[in-house]
């Protein structure tokens, strides 16, 4: 039954999510949307509380046993509590019961998110041009036939994209569209293909309990 | 008289045979009108199009420009409705006559999706088939992945050098279809980390992918006899947003040094600075993603990486569970069979096309 029960959930749940595609009915379709938003959101909101539960624990548990870097655990806890309060309490753009506003000073969760998490997620952001520059440092050596290939093909993409490429010869903008419009977009259309029935078998396997490593694996 | 005549000769002709209908196989709602354009079509601003439901007063529910011979109107199910088309010229209109009454409806099958029933039932049938085979003891062969054939040698390094593994499950959300997959190499990928009682690292980007991917490798350490070395604290949440969710990953990267990094899922922007920062700790990576845009990365920056549809296949490839593998080898057969319409359709497009072959159109 330990396992029984999660298959058939999954495969009425799977077959359910089926049936919208092909029926337009407003029966189906609300039933579908109640599914997918309503019920997906209330299952996410219980995750969410064991998500947060296990981000606390781990850190705490890291704090008590003073592992490499517990400092900095605390930075992490106090954050949260600090934009948790404030998040339940400020209300959106500071309109809560509690007072997000000192002098010119703002601090509501709006604030916080706009001015420290934003720059935050930018700056990581920012940092994959450099990833991407000892990336291409790695790809570009041209140690075997298809590294040198790779290499040959940026090397022309490139300078097509570049007025320099225009002036060394008027054909080399249009090669180099041309090498990203049919031998770029075939290898892409090939893998495209593949992905979606390979994510049509998967379904299928899910759905019908072929595939059961998500339980564990194995077999009744 | 004149003046009559005159009106007559600089008059608009308006559209004719207008012709309103229930709009097919949709939820209802709708009502498709259509009709012939005006024979002073090129003189024309547009066509204004009217609705009444006794037939006497008319509202007006849509413009569309000269040349356009039909529209959509959103209506409510149950009653009835009667239009009619303007020709439009400046302030001077031109009606058409009036519609026959439509009443619009939900349908219950949407029919211009049945080719994609039709594959679905022949693609499932084809599975199903290969499927049972296997389970009969039909011997299922698979080509060898590189990146999957690896999974063991990456598990005995890291237990040999008594470091961690880190497994990443992407930044998708459980219904990507990735991330399923992913979860059940998890599955395959914890039973081995079990097996050798090595430490695995499982941070995870969305609350709803934490409790599936702990339960899944809770249960992948008690199957081969294992519960106790399982540490509910090495899979956990991380964070929601995504660069914060990389600046995690990359700190633990930093900081537990673990010897393989299974980056496999759904990626993003994030991808690269995942691969690139494992790749400086110097751990065996391996990754897969069904994100096409991503794949460049992967390849440049990770040891092996699984491309498209090997994400799917890998846990059976992991497990050599014959009934996975006879559902690969059905998928397989889908594609060869895809492979050959496709082949035949170009061949047939190509000899219409062609000046010469225009025999053949």
């Amino acid at each position: 039954m330990k396992r029984t029960f999660p298959l058939i959930l999954v495969f009425v749940f799977g077959i359910l999510g089926i049936i919208p595609f092909f029926v337009p009915h407003p029966v189906v379709q609300n039933a579908d949307e109640f599914l997918r938003n309503e019920f997906l959101r209330i299952l996410v909101a219980f995750a969410l509380v064991l998500g947060l539960g296990s981000l606390l624990k781990v850190h705490i548990d890291k704090i008590k046993r003073k592992r490499e870097n517990w400092q900095y655990s605390w930075i992490l806890i106090i954050s949260f509590l600090i934009s948790a309060i404030i998040g339940l309490f400020g209300g959106v753009g500071g309109t809560g019961i509690l007072p997000t506003t000192i002098g010119s000073f703002q601090f509501d969760i709006w604030t916080i998110y706009w001015n420290v998490v934003m720059p935050l997620g930018s700056t990581m952001f920012a940092l994959l041009a450099f990833f991407m520059a000892s990336a291409a440092y790695r790809a570009f050596r041209a140690r075997s036939t298809e590294a040198t290939l790779l290499l040959a093909a940026a090397f022309v993409v490139m300078l097509g994209v570049l007025p320099l490429g225009d002036r060394i010869s008027p054909h080399l903008p249009s090669f180099a569209q041309w090498i990203m419009d049919v031998p770029n977009v075939a290898g892409q259309r090939g893998i495209l293909f593949g992905v979606a029935l390979g994510a049509l078998a998967t379904a299928l396997k899910i759905i019908l309990g072929i595939e059961r490593s998500w339980l564990g694996g194995g077999r009744e | 008289m004149i003046f009559i005549l005159l009106c007559a000769l600089m008059a608009l002709a308006p559209p004719s045979k207008v012709r309103a209908y229930d709009t097919p196989n949709d939820g209802g709602g709708s009502v498709t009108i259509e009709w012939q354009i005006s024979p002073d079509d090129k003189e024309l601003i547009g066509y204004q199009i009217y609705r009444s439901e006794d037939g006497e007063i008319y509202e007006k529910v849509g413009f569309i420009g000269p040349g356009r011979t039909r529209i959509e109107d959103e209506t409510q199910d149950g009653p009835e409705y009667i239009y009619k088309v303007a020709a439009v010229q400046d302030t001077i209109r031109s009606y058409s006559d009036p519609s026959p009454p439509v009443m619009s409806r939900a349908h219950l099958v949407d029919r211009t999706k049945t080719n994609v029933f039709v594959s679905l039932l022949v693609f499932g049938a084809i599975i199903l088939y290969f499927t049972y085979a296997a389970r009969k003891g039909k011997e299922m062969f698979i080509r060898k992945i590189a990146g999957l054939q690896a999974v063991d040698d990456a598990v005995g390094r890291a237990t040999e050098m008594g470091k961690p593994i880190l497994y990443c499950p992407g930044i998708g959300y459980i219904e990507d279809i990735a991330t399923i997959a992913s979860l059940n190499i998890l599955g395959e990928v914890a039973k081995k980390c079990a097996q050798y009682d090595t430490k695995l690292i499982n941070p995870n980007r969305d609350p709803i992918v934490y409790t599936v991917a702990r339960e899944i490798i809770k249960e992948s350490y008690s199957s081969v006899g294992r519960p106790d070395s399982f540490d509910p604290d090495n899979v956990y949440y991380v964070t929601d947003s995504q660069f914060a969710y990389a600046a995690a990953l990359d700190g633990v990267m930093i900081r537990e040094r673990p010897a393989t990094n299974f980056l496999v899922g759904w990626f993003r922007a994030e991808s690269l600075i995942l691969a690139e920062t494992g790749a400086s700790t110097g751990a065996i990576q391996i990754a897969g993603t069904d994100q096409v845009s991503q794949l460049p990365f992967f390849v440049t920056a990770c040891d092996y990486t699984l491309i498209g549809e090997e994400l799917y296949a890998a846990s059976a490839y992991i497990s050599k569970e014959p009934l996975l593998l006879g559902a690969i080898k059905g998928e397989d057969w889908g594609k060869f069979f895809i492979g050959i319409v496709l082949i035949i359709a170009s061949i047939i497009g190509l000899l219409t096309t062609f000046p010469i072959l225009g025999l053949f159109r």
